[in-house]
């Protein structure tokens, strides 16, 4: 019996001791835990959200995008629905004017990325979007790009 | 003027007092629950690296007014077939001792509703007085959990009082009084925790057990018993042991402060400041056993009560009898 033994009773003592003192070593310990709407966590660089359309190095105001298709055609799901563009007066390329996401099978496997041959896609970090439809789910990313352009 | 000292005259100024007295300790005991509610939480908190409540009021300062409104908003819920009189009496019951107990305690010089000769003896007296409200919750609920749960806190309270008062009687053998003022009074140059540290820790361990606090908090055992002897009990009467339990944690504290910590004793600060001082460091130990330690087996319960505390208490006054003897 344990409460007869002076040893054990005391060794008892010594452990409680050193569990007060955990406690309170994590009391004064700075919180770790992260106000998570006011304050949000730096993404890594290589989180991988929904692709997003990336500015040209030489014209930030466009994308660099070149309406080649392959991103379209090489989607193992299916996600990128449609990538449309046209050809404006007095330019050599044609120009997107519509590039249609669907993030419900979309899977960020990553080939567009990869296959891009003017690199003008990247992964975003964007990780807290909520929709309300299905619908919601069909992310226009040239108007992404134009939204994110004005701010 | 005149009409308020004719009230004096017809009811007597020991009654105005004793009034007055009586506002001043609702007072602290509803402020008390706030603060210690409060103090819980955030005091859980940081132990486990959180920052607790935060939204309501600047830090979550404002958290337990809110929690209070909900209390009271809350439908009182009687369930079925429940014992109806002492499902109805139990909540009642278990604020009366709680009270009278506030009564007797000096928190400053002049500070004090009344300074009964038998002080001491009142607010054992009347604290054992809150097992009986337990029983009768657990009883009327008609619910098992209900059952077990004041059945164990029966157990365990019966066991505790034994130590808590042996360990008072070492320091009531050293001042030869009953009265709190008497016994603060005494420890003007030297705390009772120096010279009766056995008592003092005796004291304390009895007193977290008897205010059902964690690890021995098996009446409430939210793990097992769901919330013990008040799981059926909603709003405002639930709000009532809530408020019994907040009380109880700062009676003990109070207690341990007035027999072996030198009351309100200190220099410098006033006395009721250090009075609060010392009891809400005390509370803050309680708060900080509640998340260090595990809650206890009750066969280990009663074994810790009935052969170690006991024991060692009863010794501890055999001692101290023998040395004033001396």
């Amino acid at each position: 019996m344990a409460l007869t033994n002076p040893v054990a009773i005391v060794k008892g003592a010594v452990s409680l001791i050193i569990g007060l003192g955990v406690t309170i070593k994590a009391f004064f310990s700075p919180v770790v835990t992260v106000q998570y709407p006011r304050v949000e966590l730096k993404i890594s660089p290589r989180f991988r959200g929904h692709t997003k359309l990336v500015a040209d190095k030489d014209n930030p105001d466009k994308t660099s995008c070149i309406v080649c298709g392959m991103c379209e055609k090489n989607c193992p799901s299916g996600a990128i629905v449609k990538v449309v563009g046209e050809k404006k007066e007095g330019e050599k390329k044609k120009t997107l004017t519509s590039y249609i996401l669907d993030f419900t099978t979309c899977s960020q496997c990553g080939i567009c990325v990869e296959i891009c041959p003017v690199d003008a896609l990247a992964f975003s970090a964007e990780y807290n979007r909520a929709v309300f439809t299905r619908e919601g789910c069909h992310f226009d990313l040239v108007k992404e790009f134009e939204k994110r352009k004005i701010h | 003027m005149k009409t308020i000292n004719n009230i004096i005259e017809l009811v007597g100024w020991e009654a105005i007092k004793l009034l007055i007295g009586l506002i001043g300790v609702l007072v602290v005991v509803v402020v008390n629950a706030l603060v210690l509610t409060l103090a819980e939480r955030k005091v859980s908190g940081h132990m486990q690296r959180r920052i607790g409540p935060k939204e309501v009021g600047p830090c979550g300062m404002l958290q337990p007014i809110a929690d209070t409104i909900k209390l009271i908003a809350k439908e009182l819920l009687t369930p079925q077939n429940v014992e109806r009189p002492l499902y109805f009496l139990a909540p009642v019951i278990v604020f009366i001792p709680v009270m009278v107990s506030f009564v007797v305690i000096p928190f400053d010089a002049y500070l004090q509703v009344k300074d009964i000769n038998v002080g001491i003896l009142v607010i054992l007296a009347f604290s054992s007085l809150s097992v009986l409200s337990i029983l009768l919750a657990g009883w009327g609920s008609n619910n098992k959990y209900s059952l077990i749960g004041s059945v164990r806190s029966v157990a365990q309270n019966i066991a505790y009082e034994i130590p808590l008062l042996l360990a008072l009687l070492a320091v009531v053998l050293m001042t030869n009084s009953l009265s709190l003022r008497d016994i603060v009074e005494s420890q003007k140059g030297l705390w009772y925790i120096v010279s009766q540290p056995i008592a003092f820790l005796v004291f304390f361990i009895a007193g977290v057990a008897e205010t059902n606090r964690t690890p021995f908090d098996l009446p409430e055992a939210e793990s097992e018993l769901v919330a013990g002897f008040h799981t059926e009990y909603s709003g405002m009467r639930f709000a009532l042991f809530f408020l019994a339990e907040y009380t109880n944690i700062f009676i003990i504290c109070a207690i341990t402060t007035t027999f072996f910590l030198g009351g309100y004793h200190g220099p410098i600060l006033p006395g009721f400041v250090w009075f609060f001082g010392k009891t809400y460091l005390l509370v803050f130990v309680i708060l900080w056993f509640r998340w260090t330690f595990p809650r206890v087996r009750f066969d280990q319960l009663l074994n810790f009560s009935w052969k170690l505390l006991i024991p060692v208490s009863l010794l501890n006054l055999i001692v101290t009898g023998g040395i004033l003897k001396l």
